[in-house]
């Protein structure tokens, strides 16, 4: 899967699941849960469906606000592996 | 143990409290964040030895019997000291949300200091790091942990009178702070005793919780309840378990934990984000009941966690239901250990329309299913009124009133208020009851239960009011049903201001600053936001916002079903 596709799987998935708004303009460097936009559950949701839909796994370590609070963040964390 | 049987050896809480008297060195509460972290296990001399000393330090500090202290620590060991030092010392504490990242630290400031002086406070005990911010607003003294150097405890113990205010619980928001419910030690005891005997609580129970403190499940079954009947308590932090839900479970498997209160919401949260490699170190098998409490209690959320653990342990038996408030101390109803609650099939037009809960099939096209919250605690009676105040019979829905003998005595300092009207507290619930059990449906006002907090709607439409761009006073704040968090999650729907234009750009703006603000000034999650155009809003006949006809309003035209 490229970056762009992995992008794009989240964004879908930020914006119909956690944010619940599609028309939403997501920025990739908008902090998402520093901004209100989603709380620490969604963080919880969020890990368990990136390691689900790219068969990566992500430490709980991984899983917090400064790690993932963005879009930029989260394509790369899925990219790591 | 305190239970019904032997409640009246006890005067106060402090006479009450085991963990004073016997085996210091049993654990008393142990503070758990998950396998990777290292825990803090605190005996019950320690525990004794710590809350003497906050007793002492305010006595010092001239407190006296009757005044409000705060307690905004978190979810730390301080809290539990200083909240137990405080009552000992015949003050009045409460504890209060701490300050988080999150939090506009200025909107949290502003707001203890309405609090202080609404409330008169004697002091108010914070963490280290907020002593110097808050000393120069408020007009009490601020107590931090280092206001204990250099303290022994070698206070004799004032006498306590049963009937003074023991404590307060507030709920959250502006709202919730004016409003402490203020309970004597006597309605406590009453509460303790009579959910502990309704529970069959056993000497060698273990409490697991992850609840916050300054929320009145919190308080009473995650925290005085252990702490009174002398079982240990595991106490996780609500922040850190919201992120890793597996940690509750780890926590219960580690101390083979026994019972553990949740609001709705959390059955789904554990049940969609634990993962399943993580399941491998778990077992349920320890627990007699997980209880489900504070917002109503969806049979989905239940059948859901059944599926995903009932592998490690978890059975149909364990789940049961209690039905609680802060104004009856905590709990109104409990089902038995043992028992899988009653669920009540019932024909969901005849509840929308006739007002009845008329028993149907499950296979019948309107067939709605509602779980039973069980039967009243000893001592405390539910009646189903219509809003004449008229008895209702079997099966018919009006307002859920309560008398017991562990309700609030008033509002703190709100004689305006007068909650208790011919002897009976007027929850705004409504449900019915059928062969004794109590059933709840939903709320007769616009309170939003999220995630087990309540949220007064108004708290939120009051921060949507300041944000530039949209009408002021022209917003409302409702609650939407969600199957998959199995809570209300909230919407908010603002006009835009006159003149202004409806474009996705400036649109994106105004609900990027929605959901800001009510985050930092609230700790409020807004999943919807929507902006409409001038006029939309439904107004009643007397101007004001009609919250409920702009939700249907608005459920409509999303396409999504009123419940």
């Amino acid at each position: 899967m490229t970056p762009t596709e992995i992008r794009q799987i989240i964004r879908d998935f930020l914006l119909n699941e956690l944010i619940r708004d599609e028309s939403y303009p997501l920025k990739d460097d908008e902090g998402i849960i520093s901004g209100g936009m989603m709380d620490s559950f969604a963080l919880a949701e969020l890990g368990v469906f990136v390691e689900e839909a790219f068969d990566v796994y992500i430490p709980d370590a991984d899983l917090t606000v400064d790690k993932m609070d963005t879009l930029d963040l989260m394509v790369a964390r899925v990219l790591q592996g | 143990m305190l239970t019904l049987e032997t409640r009246e050896k006890y005067a106060t809480l402090r006479d009450a409290a085991v963990f004073a008297n016997a085996d210091p060195q049993q654990t008393a509460v142990v503070f758990y964040s998950g396998r990777d972290q290292q825990i803090e296990a605190i005996d019950r001399a320690a525990f004794s030895q710590a809350a003497f000393r906050w007793q002492q330090c305010l006595i010092d500090l001239g407190v006296q019997q009757g005044d409000f202290v705060g307690i905004a620590h978190g979810q730390r060991p301080e809290t539990l000291y200083a909240f137990w030092g405080a009552l000992l010392a015949g003050a009045i504490p409460s504890l209060l949300a701490p300050l988080t990242e999150k939090l506009d630290p200025h909107i949290y400031f502003s707001r203890l200091e309405k609090l202080v002086d609404f409330a008169g406070a004697a002091c108010l005990l914070v963490s280290d790091d907020l002593v110097d911010p808050l000393k120069t607003r408020l007009a009490c003294p601020i107590l931090s942990i280092k206001s204990l150097d250099g303290l022994t405890a070698n206070y004799p113990q004032p006498p306590l009178d049963p009937d003074a205010t023991a404590f307060l619980q507030h709920s959250s928001g502006t709202t919730g702070l004016q409003k402490g419910v203020a309970l004597t030690h006597t309605a406590v005891l009453n509460q303790l005793a009579a959910l502990s005997t309704a529970l069959n609580l056993q000497p060698d129970e273990v409490i697991v919780s992850w609840l916050p403190l300054y929320h009145d499940m919190g308080l009473i079954a995650g925290f005085l309840l252990p702490l009174i009947q002398g079982v240990p308590l595991i106490l996780l932090d609500p922040f850190e378990w919201a992120r890793r839900p597996v940690t509750l479970l780890q926590a219960i498997s580690d101390w083979q934990g026994t019972r553990c209160w949740l609001p709705n919401f959390a059955y789904n949260h554990l049940a969609r984000r634990v993962r399943q490699r993580e399941l491998d170190t778990i077992d349920l098998s320890s627990m007699r009941q997980f209880i489900n409490c504070s917002e109503p209690v969806r049979a989905a959320s239940h059948d859901r966690f059944l599926q995903k653990f009932s592998a490690v342990g978890a059975t149909p038996e364990m789940l049961s239901v209690s039905y609680a408030m802060a104004e009856n101390t905590f709990a109104v109803t409990q089902t038995p250990r043992g028992d899988i609650p009653n669920r009540d099939v019932i024909d969901g037009q005849g509840l929308q329309q006739a007002r009845l809960a008329i028993p149907v099939k499950r296979a019948h096209h309107q067939a709605v299913q509602h779980v039973s919250c069980g039967r009243p605690i000893d001592h405390t009676a539910v009646k189903i009124v219509n809003p004449q105040g008229k008895n209702l019979k079997e099966r018919q829905v009006g307002e859920i009133w309560v008398q017991s003998n562990c309700m609030l005595s008033g509002y703190f300092q709100r004689p305006d208020l007068q909650p208790i009207k011919e002897g009976w507290y007027q929850t705004g619930d409504m449900g019915y009851l059928a062969g004794g059990e109590v059933y709840v449906i939903g709320r007769q006002n616009d309170l939003i239960i999220n995630a087990g907090k309540n949220i007064y709607p108004q708290d939120i439409e009051a921060i949507v009011n300041e944000i530039t761009g949209l009408h002021p006073g022209r917003n409302v704040v409702f609650g939407v049903d969600d199957a998959k968090e199995g809570t209300q999650l909230i919407a908010v729907v603002a006009e835009i201001a006159a003149g202004g234009e409806i474009s996705p750009t400036t649109t994106a703006g105004l609900k990027k600053e929605i959901r800001q603000r009510v985050a930092h000034q609230s700790m409020i999650t807004v999943t919807y936001t929507e902006i409409v155009p001038p006029k939309w809003l439904i107004k009643t006949s007397s101007g004001k916002i009609a919250r409920g006809a702009n939700r249907e309003k608005w459920l409509r035209e999303k396409g999504l079903s009123s419940p």
